[in-house]
């Protein structure tokens, strides 16, 4: 990594300076190309080694040549030679030859079994080894050491780690946050032995690893190991420069000055292998970095102003799932140096500040929750903004402070991967607002910062403070978009407060072109030229949509009107989304889904056959889906109609898979069938899916209910999750699936049915008032002010005293239900908004068309995946 | 050369229709001010025939846009251009209004129509 790096610096320097490209031969001892040590680990995600490969060389800049060991050096001839006898000269060698494993010299170190954690072919072996094994050791209970011990958990060994210092991680935590890292790590089932020295590896009768001995105190134990693997450090692999006579440290390491020139000016050394002009050999890729760009800036520029004279060690991990974070002088070895600390071994937290005498801050250690990881370091050498425990006090708690990045001062560094410090950052996002404002399409976005600074693109960590500041900015972040400076939830009030009933009136009188508009809000832009902007866009019509639909009940009870608007009533028609438009799910080549509804997942066979029926007359491809319904692929919009009318007349209804909306209740047979049910799942999940039915929110939302502990509903899985008890319903919140699964929170147990949907009512009205447009509960419970805790007082002992108003959104949307699909088939005007063509409304499609594939069909594309 | 599609009233404001017109398929919208746009309704991301069911909009200097629902790609409906991908656009054509009914004509950006009266033509007829 360390040798790709300096390679592309090398390179860019070239070009920049329109200097001539430079002849570089890479000699890599690995069969392949060069790719993101750093994230192993992660090659058990999907065992694909090219999610790991870093960005090629241009095509023809660099020979590469591997696999090819490097045997000796020649210092007076200038050549290298490889282990197959090749010599090849060089003007300017440059060594990057990084570090081998340490392997304790104990007995049977290198018996079948045993095995290294540093390459792909390690990790490779490993997985290979591992298959129809049981258990695992890994020695070493440093960074390595956990990232080996998540590879050995992710193959489903039963892991062990064994640490000879008495805590994990000495090198970046002390003795308060490794009991935090200690306990979430054991409630993996990882078992930890800390003080504990590795004796030997035990080998059975054929010679193969089956145990580990080893020795805490005074006692010997025994653990059963299969696989044995050493991640108890590197030393630098220096042997190659120690053969050619360059000098070396004491403790190995290759001595580099500040341009990291070995004792040879001709031969530079970088990363692992070296020991820097500060005298330490660093193992962390950031400085390898800084090295690589020091070295290269000299030998292409002759430049010494990337020299290295020592890095900054700050890290912020996540390993087997618990964040830690250590930076600047973590361990407050500085002289008269004072210490705060957070600690709640209930969450499993541990944070600690280090504070020189004078007030400035000095570094920290934070286990559990590293939120404000990079606006903490960034403040070393600062006077902090508050005192030192009220920035370690969880966010919530009475008398936190919250600190965001726009406190630090302009000079402080929040990007440290590109070195980029608050202030560029902050004229980046003003330049980038002004041409916004200019051009008329103004939302700043972190990759817009990235692209001009470089900030945030790096290891990412710095992302969450760019776009606060972006907000404290007025970058209006929370404005829902240019028409509107408002928030969604600004909005929803707006327009229940003054029952506002269509998007026309809520942008005249409160859009961010509306008269006086700009001096209510401040923040509005006038529109740059004299025409009247009187539309607003795909953000804020279907969001206003949204909320217009959601309060739709409530509003037409407040008028005295019998009905509540349909989606596509007049104006509201022309505000639906993708699949709002039409009730039904638009699919890549223009033909749309149909899902009717299935409460609970429970049917009659007469209702299979007409679905049965109605998919074969219509040639629709059908598949059951994960919420327990059956959906029917491949309708042109012509035809939906005639298809709702089928299924409608035989007793179906829309299932509002189109919606932001309830999707679905899954539910198990519960007590009517399953011998362990508790109690009726299946009722329980009918009669939510009835009550919530159509109910349109800022995002989806699904739900299950499960008959007992077994949990086959998945529940916890849900934004709505209830589980049976012998006493009643558990309920859960804030669960998720999709690309950022969220186990569900638990909010209440044991509830009476009674309780149990006046709570669900509340929780859904409360998270449909508060949440962003597109947000779902998982992160909007997620960052509910005050935590779970409070959410719970909120909807369960109605502290705020709003129940019954949110009660009451319920009420209205349950008493003004009406079926989406019946309404469209019972109304003219709608129906003909299905016409295929306005001049010819029967005519198929042209570009529609299908393929057979296992028995079915499937849409035939005339372009390729986007 | 230029073909009758609907009747004005037909068309309800900022909701698109798709058309037929010479063979090929037309999404044509009638936005808030009453104005009248009519772009080629191949999505030319997807290759779905779907740009009449996006939604319309208004960019803060008045442009007005649609928004393609496959991939929520926003063309700007005066010129047919993508607007975060200039290279692609869709093909834009005459449209105008006569006795209450809406008539589209030929692709103004095509080559084949440089005409400056059909380019007029594109803006709304009173």
């Amino acid at each position: 990594m360390v040798a790709h790096r300096f390679v592309s610096s090398l390179l860019e320097h070239a070009r920049e300076g329109g200097l001539p490209a430079p002849a570089v031969t890479v000699f890599g001892a690995e069969d392949r190309p060069a790719y993101d040590r750093v994230r192993l680990s992660s090659w058990f995600d999907d065992r694909d080694p090219g999610g790991l490969h870093l960005e090629p060389y241009p095509e023809g800049a660099v020979e590469v040549v591997a696999p090819a060991t490097v045997v000796a050096v020649d210092r007076e001839a200038q050549t290298v030679t490889t282990a197959d006898g090749a010599v090849r000269g060089y003007d300017t060698l440059v060594l990057a030859t990084g570090s081998r494993p340490f392997v304790p010299p104990v007995e049977q170190h290198t018996a079948p079994g045993c095995f290294v954690y540093r390459t792909l072919d390690d990790v490779e072996a490993i997985a290979a080894y591992a298959d129809g094994r049981r258990t695992g050791v890994v020695v070493g209970g440093g960074l390595l050491g956990l990232e080996a011990a998540k590879a050995l958990t992710s193959l489903g060994l039963e892991t062990t780690v064994v640490e000879f210092a008495p805590r994990l991680m000495p090198l970046q935590v002390d003795d308060g946050g490794a009991a935090a890292l200690q306990a979430r790590i054991a409630e993996l089932g990882v078992i930890l032995l800390t003080g504990t020295r590795l004796d030997r590896v035990v080998v059975g009768d054929d010679g193969v690893a089956r145990a580990v001995q080893a020795i805490r105190g005074e006692e010997t134990i025994a653990v059963d190991a299969d696989i044995v693997v050493f991640a108890a450090g590197v030393r630098p692999e220096d042997g190659l420069a120690r053969d050619a006579g360059l000098g070396v440290g004491e403790r190995g390491g290759i001595v580099v000055d500040r341009l990291c020139r070995t004792s040879d000016p001709r031969v530079y050394a970088i990363g692992e292998c070296a020991l820097a002009a500060d005298g330490r050999v660093y193992g962390l890729v950031a400085p390898g970095y800084q090295m690589a760009e020091a070295a290269a800036a000299h030998i292409a520029a002759a430049s010494d102003e990337r020299a290295f004279t020592g890095a900054d060690t700050s890290t912020k991990l996540k390993l087997l799932g618990v964040e830690v974070a250590s930076f600047g002088d973590a361990f407050g070895a500085a002289d008269g140096a004072l210490a705060a600390t957070y600690s709640d071994s209930r969450r499993r937290v541990y944070r600690k500040l280090t504070v020189a005498p004078d007030g400035r801050l000095l570094g920290g250690i934070l286990v559990g929750d590293a939120d404000d990881y990079a606006t903490l370091r960034a403040l070393v050498g600062e006077q902090p903004p508050a005192a030192p425990e009220l920035l370690l006090l969880p966010a919530g708690t009475a008398g936190a402070v919250t600190l965001g990045p726009a406190g630090l001062p302009d000079g402080a560094v929040l990007c440290s991967c590109h070195n980029v410090t608050k202030g560029a950052i902050c004229t980046a996002i003003d330049d980038l607002a002004e041409k916004g404002a200019e051009t008329g399409n103004g939302e700043v976005t972190t990759k817009q910062v990235g692209l001009c600074t470089k900030a945030g693109t790096g290891c990412g960590s710095c992302v969450t403070s760019i776009k606060s500041l972006i907000t404290a900015a007025g970058g209006g972040s929370s404005a829902l978009c240019e028409h509107f400076s408002q928030t969604r939830s600004e909005l929803y009030t707006i327009v229940r407060r003054d029952r506002i009933t269509t998007f026309a009136e809520l942008l005249a009188k409160h859009g961010t072109a509306a008269v006086g508009g700009a001096a209510k809000t401040g923040a509005a832009k006038a529109p740059a030229s004299a025409k009247e902007v009187n539309d607003g866009c795909d953000v804020c019509k279907p969001a206003v949509g949204s909320i217009l639909a959601s309060l739709g009940g409530l509003l037409a009870e407040a008028e005295g009107a019998g009905r509540k608007p349909h989606v596509l009533d007049g104006g509201q028609a022309a505000l639906q989304d993708t699949n709002d438009h039409v009730l039904a799910n638009l699919q890549r080549n223009g033909s749309y889904s149909v899902v009717p509804r299935i409460p609970g997942g429970e049917i009659t066979p007469d209702k299979l056959i007409v679905i049965g029926e109605v998919a074969r007359d219509f040639g629709l491809y059908t598949k059951i889906t994960g919420g327990q319904r059956i959906d029917l692929f491949g309708a042109q919009m012509a035809d939906l109609p005639k298809i709702w009318r089928r299924l409608v007349d035989a007793g179906f209804e829309s299932g509002h898979a189109y919606g932001k909306a309830l999707r679905t209740v899954k539910s198990c047979v519960g007590s009517t069938w399953c011998r362990y049910g508790v109690q009726d799942s299946v009722k329980m999940a009918i009669d939510l899916e009835l009550r919530y039915r159509g109910l349109r929110a800022p995002h989806k939302i699904k739900m299950a209910v499960s008959g007992c502990a077994r949990e086959c509903a998945e529940a916890q899985s849900k934004d709505v999750g209830v589980i049976a008890t012998e006493r009643g319903w558990n309920l859960y919140v804030g669960g998720n699936g999709g690309a950022r699964p969220r186990h569900a929170d638990l909010l209440a147990t044991d509830l009476d049915d009674e309780t149990l949907v006046r709570t669900v009512d509340r929780f859904l009205a409360l998270y449909i008032a508060e949440a962003d447009r597109l947000e779902r509960t998982a992160t909007w419970v997620e960052r509910y002010e005050g935590g779970l805790d409070r959410l719970r007082s909120v909807l369960l002992d109605d502290v705020e005293e709003r129940g019954a108003d949110l009660e009451a959104l319920i009420a209205a949307h349950v008493d003004a239900y009406t079926d989406e699909w019946r309404a469209v088939l019972d109304d003219p005007v709608k129906l003909a908004r299905f016409a295929t063509f306005v001049n010819a409304p029967e005519a198929p499609d042209p570009t529609v068309a299908f393929v057979p594939e296992r028995g079915q069909i499937k849409p035939l594309l005339t372009l390729g995946r986007r | 050369m230029w073909t009758a599609v609907c009747k004005y009233t037909e068309l309800e404001p900022g909701r698109g229709v798709a058309a037929l017109v010479e063979g090929s398929a037309v999404a044509l919208f009638r936005l808030g001010d009453g104005s009248l746009h009519a772009v080629g309704n191949i999505d030319p991301f997807s290759g779905a025939s779907v740009i009449s069911r996006g939604i319309t909009g208004m960019r803060g200097d008045g442009t007005a846009t649609v928004a393609s629902p496959m991939y929520k790609d926003i063309f700007d409906l005066a010129t047919g251009v993508a607007l975060d991908a200039p290279e692609v656009r869709l093909p834009v054509f005459a449209v105008r209004r006569h006795r209450g009914v809406v008539w589209v004509g030929p692709d103004v950006t095509s080559g084949s129509a440089p005409d400056a009266e059909l380019l007029t033509a594109a803006t709304p007829a009173v």
